[in-house]
């Protein structure tokens, strides 16, 4: 990443920044993260959890969002959930993309029979249906949000996996490569100091869609009762709620939970495209 | 091509032993000990030890495989734990619900979505494009649990249109209850279809065969309904076989939620009451339906495209 290839970057970034959408989607993204790291340390929102004899009052100018059954302010329990949000996607990328970067290097990279090992790994992981796969671990595991981290973090490897795979099959014949090996740097230096910054775009791309898919797990497991734990402040948590008040007239949990899951996952479904489009070389002279 | 298909074939045989030996290991080894979970807090040690006998338990762990192993392949997986049905028995029954919400609200969506991706790339990069794939986006930004809840709300709670849940067993009788979340499998898979479909027809559109036949002169329409959709239909038909084997839990949200007695809700109860022999065996099957579907996938595709390298 240092010299040779600050050209390439320079260029991804001027295709990215004139995308204003993706501008905005980077900001709207930022803002989140901003409203996760305060919670984080107790900045804002930190009453959370703090209950009051007014059960289900309407949205007022004490409560933005109105109170849930405990009287809790639903304003700060959405807040809260974009930490828990923002940290799924960052906690479960911690997990996946390690895993696939590692294993689809050692694949592409040596070939053989460690590739094909490697490959027959994946390929049946791959078999198993993700939901299923997700919602077994989660249930041997028990319900709370680290399990939701480790089912999602070692579920989700697979794709990262083969494209690294596909880049390092491609990259390890390079002229760079060679010039490396002539050079006499080690396999492994080849593999991560040479070959990786040459598939970092690849990563970047796949670090964003997680957030996607993260959120929208999380709801789902929530739901069916295997997510975090009930009480807590999580936006599956909130939308399983309203299953039971909607009828009572109360909307206000659904609505708040909905809308600020809603312009987060956006923002990274529009970012997750306009990087790919920036970054993705064979997108590039195609419009 | 024959060496291809055997060795694809064979492959099979890898795969569903590496399914088995995780779901083995999850369930057998992570998952702590059922006799536990099995009997709650309040299980005696005779108990314990009786009922670790009867499930073999104290078989060493390749035993145990083993037995698991002759299980998977003679489809024979023991009884559930909260009901004692046989698992293969409550596998039949569930089946056909399942099927009459998936097979209409799958084919619905695969076919509408075609027809919209295709007038998308006929209008791309106008005003109509861009609005229809910023709808599509904003409508996968939002969870199918919010969809499931706010119709059920609506239409059947508040207005009456649709029975709120349930399920008739009889041919005539189910569809009644079947159209609410049939409609809501439709408007939710229509997004992420509708876009997938569309890069698929847009990737193809940028091919050198397209060129020629513009620079022949044939009309756009010609060009995208004729030639383009005929090889976009490769990559489409590939990925609508690979969704097919998901089918067989329909969906275990819309199932629970409407109250339709197929797999997914069978799941979801299962999950609830810590079924373990009921999730194990659903995620061996989806996941051999999996294999199966892709292996046809793979074999179709190298028929049908003879640009695909067999080595």
């Amino acid at each position: 990443m240092e010299k040779p290839s600050i050209g390439l970057w320079e260029e991804a970034a001027q295709r990215f920044f004139k995308n204003k959408l993706a501008v905005v989607c980077l900001i709207i993204i930022g803002f989140y993260s901003l409203l996760a790291l305060l919670a984080w340390f107790g900045l804002i929102a930190s009453d959370y959890s703090v209950t009051t004899p007014e059960s289900y009052a309407a949205p007022s100018k004490a409560h933005i969002f109105g109170t849930d059954i405990f009287g809790r302010d639903v304003l700060m329990r959405t807040v809260q959930g974009v930490r828990i949000a923002i940290s799924i996607g960052l906690v479960t990328s911690l997990i996946a993309i390690p895993i696939g970067v590692f294993l689809g290097a050692l694949a592409g990279y040596f070939g053989g029979r460690v590739d094909e090992l490697i490959v027959w790994f994946y390929t049946t992981m791959d078999s198993i249906p993700d939901l299923l796969k997700i919602i077994s671990l989660t249930f041997v595991l028990g319900r709370g949000l680290m399990s939701v981290y480790i089912s999602i973090g070692f579920t989700t490897w697979v794709n990262l996996c083969r494209l690294v795979r596909g880049e390092f099959l491609k990259h390890k014949s390079r002229d760079y490569v060679h010039a490396a090996s002539a050079l006499g740097a080690s396999h492994l230096r080849k593999m991560f100091i040479h070959i990786l910054p040459n598939v970092f775009h690849i990563i970047l791309i796949n670090f964003s869609s997680r957030f996607i898919l993260g959120i929208k797990t999380e709801v789902v497991l929530s739901y069916l009762g295997l997510g975090v734990e009930p009480g807590q402040p999580s936006w599956g948590i909130m939308i399983d709620d309203a299953k039971l008040e909607l009828p009572r007239g109360v909307w206000w949990q659904l609505a708040a939970a909905t809308f600020a899951m809603f312009f987060l996952v956006l923002a990274f479904y529009i970012l997750t495209d306009a990087l790919r489009e920036a970054l993705d070389p064979k997108l590039r002279n195609k419009t | 091509m024959l060496a291809y298909v055997v060795r694809r074939t064979l492959y099979v045989v890898p795969v569903v032993l590496g399914v088995t030996l995780i779901t083995f290991i999850l369930f057998n080894i992570v998952g702590g000990n059922p006799v536990y979970q099995k009997l709650g807090k309040h299980g005696s040690a005779s108990e314990i030890k009786i009922l670790t006998h009867e499930m073999g338990l104290d078989l060493p762990l390749t035993q145990q495989y083993l037995f698991y192993l002759k299980q998977c392949v003679t489809f024979d997986f023991g009884r559930s734990w909260s009901t004692n049905q046989e698992i293969s028995s409550m596998i039949k029954a569930g089946i056909g619900p399942s099927l009459s919400l998936a097979v209409p609200a799958f084919t619905a969506s695969v076919l509408l979505s075609i027809f919209v991706a295709l007038g998308l790339a006929f209008f791309r990069n106008s005003i109509i494009d861009r609005l229809l794939v910023v709808t599509s986006l904003g409508g996968i930004s939002i969870s199918l649990l919010v969809y499931i809840i706010f119709f059920q709300y609506t239409l059947s709670y508040k207005l009456g249109v649709f029975p709120i849940s349930g399920y008739d067993t009889s041919w005539s009788g189910r569809w009644e209850y079947l159209i609410l979340p049939g409609i809501i499998w439709v408007i939710t898979s229509l997004g992420n279809e509708v876009l997938l479909y569309r890069t698929i027809i847009l990737d193809e559109i940028f091919q050198d065969y397209v060129r020629t036949a513009r620079a022949k002169g044939l009309s756009e329409k010609v060009v995208l309904f004729k030639h383009v959709l005929k090889n976009a239909m490769i990559p489409i038909i590939t990925n609508v076989v690979l969704e097919i084997p998901f089918l067989y839990t329909g969906s275990l949200l819309l199932e629970n939620f409407f109250g339709i007695p197929g797999l997914g809700g069978m799941t979801v109860q299962a999950l609830a009451n810590s079924d373990f022999p009921v999730i194990k065996t659903m995620t061996y099957v989806g996941s051999l339906l999996y294999v199966l579907f892709n292996l046809l996938s793979d074999l179709s595709y190298a028929l049908v495209d003879p640009r695909i390298e067999l080595d």
